[in-house]
Formats: structure tokens, sequence, C-alpha cells
């Protein structure tokens, strides 16, 4: 579809990724995820098509791409309802934001905001 | 119930009438469209870019939703454009070919929810229909499965998805009665899609967190189980917010992994939050939220509750509107047709036949390709029940509803792999060791009634041993590859490659069976008005047209054939007869040449048989002969009387029909037709035959009664008169005089 090649997030081309090497144990999850930079590239091919909002998600996922499973699975649970007071949503938003993940950080920066209007906060 | 009378009784008896029918009460939520309490559609943005009011509400009442849309949803360059087109402007765009999709698509992004809740309300079904065909974002359409069992059967999901696949849907969608066992199906139906076909999309419907973490595992290659509600407090009773919504979608894209968001009319209802507002209003505050978080596709159109909807006037509009709308703001669109939302086939028909006719994304949010009762979402809009009524349909209409015809023996042997495969990948990961009964069941099983060799706790073991040893699609790859599956470990193993280049997280994207992406991007729809947009390429026309009942001439010449007898054979020229007790029996063209057996099954010669035994107990006696210069029933009997002494013939033609004539009435007039040839059996022959006697002698015939059936007595047979008419035809020769035959008794 594009120029664009892509590598898995631990940066393996897929082109390497056979059978043989899978039954050998060579393979690692990681070769198989999705690279920030793809995600990237996806987000422009999203704006090119007139869904700014599918761009940003991609841009999010972008940086969520860097951190462990059970992180993003603790942030998700951390952005529920009535999970988190504003003080601990803006403490992931900092910790996001050292992260270089600044687009994610802006989104628990705003459900402080909004949350405490609305009554969603712990 | 005594005062009710029987035609009452009777209709209250029909389908239909098992299903509720709401009195419209907008209070509580049930109105289709147009509730007062809907907002007046509005939208204030203040120097700094800000929105401050939108629909009616301002920034300070916001809810989440409305928070959610106005900060996210909205393209605001485009937004007073957007709000100064007059409602009424953008329905006639939406069905004017000269307008282009992506100019409807551009405006939709400047509107609030009110806006295009106002706008698409205003189209009428056939106009829905037509802005269906343009709207849609992928060109070519496509279909969704369920595939589960009531027992998580790991052989029998596999064998489904396999079958499923073979059946041509694209994405396949599993859950589970037991939370615990969803590993273990995610994994079994993953494999038997690969048996069935490259490219098949895969996801295990649970729990949010469950589903996510079974993403990242590469367990599932799709998610959709992300669900969304359009009040604050239904959305909030759903464990939810715009926000973790919106992580969420970033979540599953983090792991490239294909998601959508569900959603539907009448759910709040259902929930008891509609705040007084009309289903359609609401949705279009899903839809512009599924947008705002950046989702790519939306499956609604009632989904749960779509009965709700159903049950109000309007209501089914109201279903393929929503769908409308998510393709008016440029996603993807499962189109519901779902959850089963009606007891009567007349009503799911006319609900489901708008869209497949329009052509969608996916037609079938959840086709359910296994039985009802094996269906865990519950029984779907079409089921196991239906393939073959949805593949007539297709044929009948000449239109693309994802779905193909699969040969008995393909289903079969890809039924046995499936199986297999699940079983050596299931030994080879210590995960479980199914015996042969059990495997052989599963593979000829219709549903999982037919398994009781199924034992309950293997998926559930499997299941916690999945997730104990970390087991992933990797795990399952290097299993498939070395148990000998190794084109299926190849299949499994693209779906994991494809995460790497992600083209396939893009608006409306599903792979063909070449692993090429079929979506937005790659293959955007351009219907601009007749002669363009999708049409299916020849080859997919012929597996649309071609079903595996159809019959040609040559099937039925074969059949013919089969019941060819040399008890029936051409003896000489006939000749006019005199004795007065004789009464001629005249037969059709092909008779005893390619004609052997009649539409009710029975052969002609026993047919003759019985005419002759008919005709004996009245004191007379038979002679047959072939009338070889016409094909018409009226003529053969009147040839036939004119050369038997009493003056008195028998016409049989020999797809069955018969009649009695008398050599001095015109061709048409004859004495008794017995015209509906299917239901004549021997019995009426030997009427006939008695009959005929008695016209001979003078006497009065018995009342003969043509049986009647309320069957389609027509559509099962007029193929079959076509042809045999046709093979008539072929033997009838003008100049030939008629031929006596012998019939051995």
């Amino acid at each position: 579809m594009s120029a664009h090649q892509a590598v898995g997030a631990s940066g393996r081309d897929p082109a390497e990724i056979t059978l043989e090497r899978v039954r050998d144990g060579d393979v690692d999850i990681t070769d198989v995820r999705i690279h920030p930079d793809t995600l990237e590239h996806q987000a422009q091919v999203a704006a090119d098509h007139a869904n700014p909002q599918l761009a940003e998600n991609f841009r999010r996922a972008a940086e969520l791409a860097a951190l462990p499973d059970a992180e993003v699975l603790a942030l998700y649970e951390a952005l529920r309802p009535r999970r988190s007071t504003a003080a601990e949503l803006l403490d992931h938003a900092a910790r996001l934001e050292a992260a270089g993940a600044a687009r994610s950080a802006a989104l628990f920066r705003e459900a402080a905001q909004v949350y405490e209007r609305r009554g969603l906060l712990r | 119930m005594t005062n009710v009378i029987g035609r009452f009784r009777f209709m209250d008896a029909q389908r239909v009438n098992l299903d509720g029918f709401a009195v419209e009460d907008a209070s509580i939520g049930l109105i289709a469209f147009n509730s007062p309490a809907d907002p007046v559609p509005s939208l204030v943005i203040d120097a700094g870019g800000r929105v401050i009011e939108m629909d009616s509400r301002s920034a300070a009442d916001f809810d989440i939703l409305d928070e959610f849309i106005a900060r996210h949803g909205l393209d605001l360059a485009v937004a007073a454009e957007a709000m100064a087109t007059t409602d009424l402007a953008y329905a006639r765009m939406c069905v004017d070919p000269n307008v282009p999709r992506a100019e409807l698509v551009r405006l939709a992004a400047g509107m609030t929810p009110a806006k295009l809740a106002s706008c698409l309300a205003l189209l009428r079904p056939v106009e829905l229909g037509l802005a269906m065909t343009k709207l849609r974002a992928r060109r070519t359409p496509s279909n969704q499965a369920h595939v589960t069992n009531r027992s998580d059967d790991p052989l029998l999901l596999a064998a489904d998805a396999a079958t499923a696949a073979a059946f041509g849907f694209r994405e396949v969608e599993t859950t589970v009665p037991v939370l615990g066992d969803a590993p273990s199906n995610a994994v079994a139906v993953s494999i038997g899609a690969a048996v069935g076909s490259p490219g098949v999309l895969v996801q295990c419907s649970v729990e949010e967190a469950l589903e996510l973490e079974m993403g990242m595992r590469g367990l599932v290659s799709y998610a959709e189980t992300v669900s969304l509600y359009g009040t604050e407090q239904v959305f909030v009773d759903g464990d939810d917010t715009p926000w973790s919504k919106a992580f969420l979608t970033s979540a599953y894209a983090s792991r490239g992994v294909k998601m959508r968001v569900t959603s539907g009319g009448g759910a709040e209802a259902l929930m008891g939050g509609a705040e007084g507002r009309s289903m359609f209003y609401l949705e279009s505050r899903c839809v512009a939220l599924a947008r705002a978080i950046g989702a790519q596709g939306v499956q609604n159109g009632g989904i749960d509750s779509a009965s709700v909807a159903g049950s109000v006037p309007g209501g089914v509009r109201s279903l393929m509107s929503e769908n409308v709308m998510v393709m008016a703001r440029g996603l993807e669109a499962c189109t519901g047709n779902d959850a089963l939302m009606s007891e009567s086939d007349v009503r799911r028909t006319s609900r489901t036949l708008p869209i497949l006719l329009a052509g969608s994304d996916y037609v079938c949010s959840g086709f359910g390709s296994i039985q009802r009762y094996d269906n865990m979402f519950g029984p779907s809009q079409w089921n196991a029940e239906d393939i073959d009524d949805f593949l007539v349909m297709q044929r009948d209409w000449g239109v693309d509803g994802g779905l193909r015809t699969a040969a008995e023996p393909h289903v079969a042997a890809l039924r046995t792999r499936a199986v297999e495969a699940v079983r050596a990948v299931y030994r080879h990961l210590g995960l479980a060791d199914f015996g042969d009964d059990w495997a052989a069941q599963a593979v000829d099983a219709a549903g999982s009634k037919d398994v009781p060799a199924a034992e309950l706790m293997a998926p559930l073991i499997a299941s916690r041993i999945i997730r104990e040893t970390a087991v992933t699609m990797l795990d399952v790859v290097a299993a498939l590859y070395e148990t000998g599956f190794e084109v299926e470990a190849g299949r499994v193993l693209d779906m994991l490659k494809a995460r790497v280049a992600g083209d396939y997280l893009q608006t409306a994207a599903i792979f063909d069976e070449s692993m090429r992406v079929l979506s937005l991007i790659t293959d955007p729809n351009d219907y601009a008005g007749p002669g363009t947009g999708y049409l299916p390429t020849p080859d997919r026309q012929a597996e649309i047209d071609a079903v595996r009942q159809q019959r040609s001439v040559e099937d039925l010449r074969r059949e013919q054939a089969g019941h060819r007898s040399d008890q029936l054979r051409v003896v000489g020229p006939a000749v006019a007869g005199s004795d007065p007790r004789e009464v001629v029996v005249g037969v059709s063209p092909a008779v005893a040449r390619e004609v052997w057996v009649t539409l009710s099954g029975l052969t002609v010669v026993e047919a003759l048989r019985e005419l002759l035994a008919g005709l004996e107990e009245e004191g007379c006696f038979g002679r047959v002969v072939r009338v070889n210069d016409t094909i018409d029933l009226g003529m053969i009997g009147l040839r036939a009387a004119r050369l038997s002494g009493s003056g008195i013939g028998i016409g049989l033609q020999g797809k069955g029909t018969a009649l009695i004539h008398r050599r001095d009435l015109p061709p048409l007039a004859n004495l008794e037709l017995y015209s509906v040839a299917p239901s004549i059996d021997g019995p009426l022959y030997r009427l006939l035959g008695v009959n005929a006697g008695r016209h001979a002698k003078g006497a009065t015939p018995e009342p003969a009664r043509n049986p009647y059936s309320d069957e389609a007595i027509e559509a099962r047979y007029h193929t079959k008169v076509v042809a045999l008419v046709g093979i008539e035809r072929g033997c009838c020769e003008p100049s030939q005089p008629p031929q006596e035959l012998a019939v051995q008794r």
C-alpha cells in the first residue's frame, strides 16, 4: 500500500520470521508487534483520508506501543469510572509525559478535570 | 377467548404475535426518532476555538459524552458550513449521485449529534438504501459470523470456524458461556478459521480487560466488544468513560489489533437511562463519540437491543438509519442483523433485506453460522438454519452479501482437518487429549447436541494452562508446524505478521484470500450512480449464482434416464380402433424416449398400468399410443380419442398431467383434467381410468377432485416442468404419425 517498510517492535524485519524460526523458538512476540514508527505512518494515512481522530488514536497507540502489557492494562483500569483520585490521574499523566507519551498524558489530565466535574473520581 | 371470532384467534396464533410491540412512549425512550426531549441542534464556538455550546447545552452542563465530542469529535473548520446546511439539503445530497461520498463525510465531520440525526431522519427507506450504497467505506461488501457452542467444545468450534470460512465469512466472532474458557475458544476458532481460509479475522468477545489481554498475546486478531452508550448514566453503568474507551482503543492499536466499538439504538431505554431522548438521537451521540475516540468502525443497528427498537413505530427504519450514520461519519459499518429481533421469518427478512440489497461493510455483525441453540450470544437474526436462504437471496437479487456456496465434500474435508489440527495442537501443547469418538462426532455434528462425547472440563483446563503458561499465538504456530499442519501454521503466522504492517488497522479493513487488505484506503467505495461502484467480478458472480441446489436440463435428463425401462416399447404404427369398449391412452412424444418418470415419482409405466387397470374395472380395455406431433395435452387427448373405438381418449404427459377427452370436442375442452401432476398418485390414475371407462359406456363418472396442498408446489416443480417441456419439445416431430406402445403387465 505504501513505501513504508514496517519492522516489528523489536526492530526485526518480518521477512525473517519464518515457520522454522518460530518452531526453533527464535521468534518473540515483540517481533510480531507493531512498531511505533508504523503507527505514525498509519496515522499519516488516516489523516490523509479525512480522519484526524483515527490518526490521533494511532499516535496515542504509538506512545503505548513502548509500554509493557501489564502497564497498559493498569492504565486502562485507572481511567475507568471511580477507580482513581484526581491526584492519581495526574500522577499517571506526569509519568506518561516523562516517558514521551504526551498525548496519552493529555488524555489523563483531561479525564482528571472532567471526572471531577461529573463526579467520576474515586 | 370465547368472544373472539375465529379469524382473530387464527391471526393471534401467527408467529409475529409472539413479538412485543410497544406504544410509543418518549418519557422512557421508547421512540425511534424525534423525541420532544431531543435537543435543537446548535454549535457555538468561542474566539479561542473552544466549543461553548452544543445541541442547546452550554459547556458548563456538558455530560461526559458532550465533553469528549466537543473536545475531540468535531471538525471545527467545517462546522459553520455544516451546521448552516439545511437538513433537507444534506439529506438530498445523500441520495444525489453527483455528490461524492467524500463531500458528505466532510460535512458530517462538522455536524453535532443532534444535527446529523436531524438530517438523516429525513431519509425514507429506499433513500436509506441509496445512501448506504454510496456512503459505506469499503467497496467490497462482506459478512461476519458467530462461531460458538454450548459446551465451548474446541473441536466443534474449530470445525465450525472452518465451515464459516468455507461459506465466505471474513470475520469470525466467538464468545463463551463460561468466561474461563475464553483463551481456549480463541485458539480453537483461530485454528479452525485458518484451516478454512487465509486471512479470516478472529475475535473472542468477553469482558474488556480480558479481551485486551488476549489481543496482546495474539490469540485474537480483532476486537469488537467495546461498548458505547448514549447517556452518561448508562455509559458509567457500563463501567467505562469516553476517556477509558479512547485509551482502550489506542491500547488495541498499540498491539496492532483491529477494533471497532459497539452501540445501538434502544440500549439506553433497555437499561432505563434514556433521559426521554429518542433512540436515534442517543445513537447519534454514540456514533459521534466513536469517531471522537478514534475508533475505525462501529457495529450498530440495535445489536442486543434490536428488538427494543423493533417494538416501536419506525424502529426498524431507525436501525438502518444508524448504520448510514456510521458511514456518514466515515467509519466502518458493521450493520447489525445480529441478535434475533423477531420470531417471524417475514419480519426478520424485512429488517435485513434492505441492507443486503444496499451492501454493507459487514451485512451482519454476527450471522449465527452455527445453529440457534449453540449461539452463546443468543440466537441471531440469521443462523445455520438460514444459510441456504441467505445464499438464495443473494442469487435472487444478484447481490453480494459476503457468502458463497460450499460443497459438502469440501466442508467435510475442512472439518476433518480442523478437528485434527486442534487435536494435534492441544496434545502438543499439553492442553488436552481428545478421543477418537469425540473427534468423529465433532466432524459430523450439525450442533453440539450431536457431540455427546465432549467433556465440559477440557476447555476450562486448557484455558487455565494457556493463561498460566502464557501460551501465545506463536506457540500455536509452532505446534501446528511441528504436527504437520504447515499450511495452517503459515496462515496463522501471516495474521500475526499482518500486525507488523498495521494496514488492517485502517477503516473497514478485511483480508481477501490472498491476504490483500481491502479497506477504505485500498478498496474505497466509488459508487456514483448506476454503472459505478461495486460489482461482483465474473468469478464472484458465478459463486453467488451457483447455489448447490441448482439443476440443469442435463441433470434432469440423467435423472430420467435412470428410470429407463424395457417394459414400455414401440410396437408399430398406431391405427384407429372400432371396439366400443376401447379407450386409447395417448402419451406425449418424449415418453419411452427420454421421459420415464412423472413429477409425483411414479414411473410412466406405473401410471399407465393404473389407467389400464381402471379401464378394466369398468369392463373396458385400453391401448397405449404415443402422439409424436404435438406436446399439447389437449391435442394428445383428442388424437387418442379419435383413434379410440369408443371415441373416448386419455391424454397423459410424461410429467404426469392427464385428462379425459372425447373425439367430438374442441381441443381445449375436455371431460376431466388432472392438473397437479406432482400430487397424482396411483389411486388417482386408477380413478381416472375408471371414469374414462364410464364415459366410454355412457355411465356416470365419479367426481374426481384434484388433490390440494398448501405447499409451494409450483416453486418445487416448475424448474423441472420447464426442462421436461423442453425435452418433450425436442422429441416432437410434426410429420411423425402416432405409434402404438406395448406396456408389459
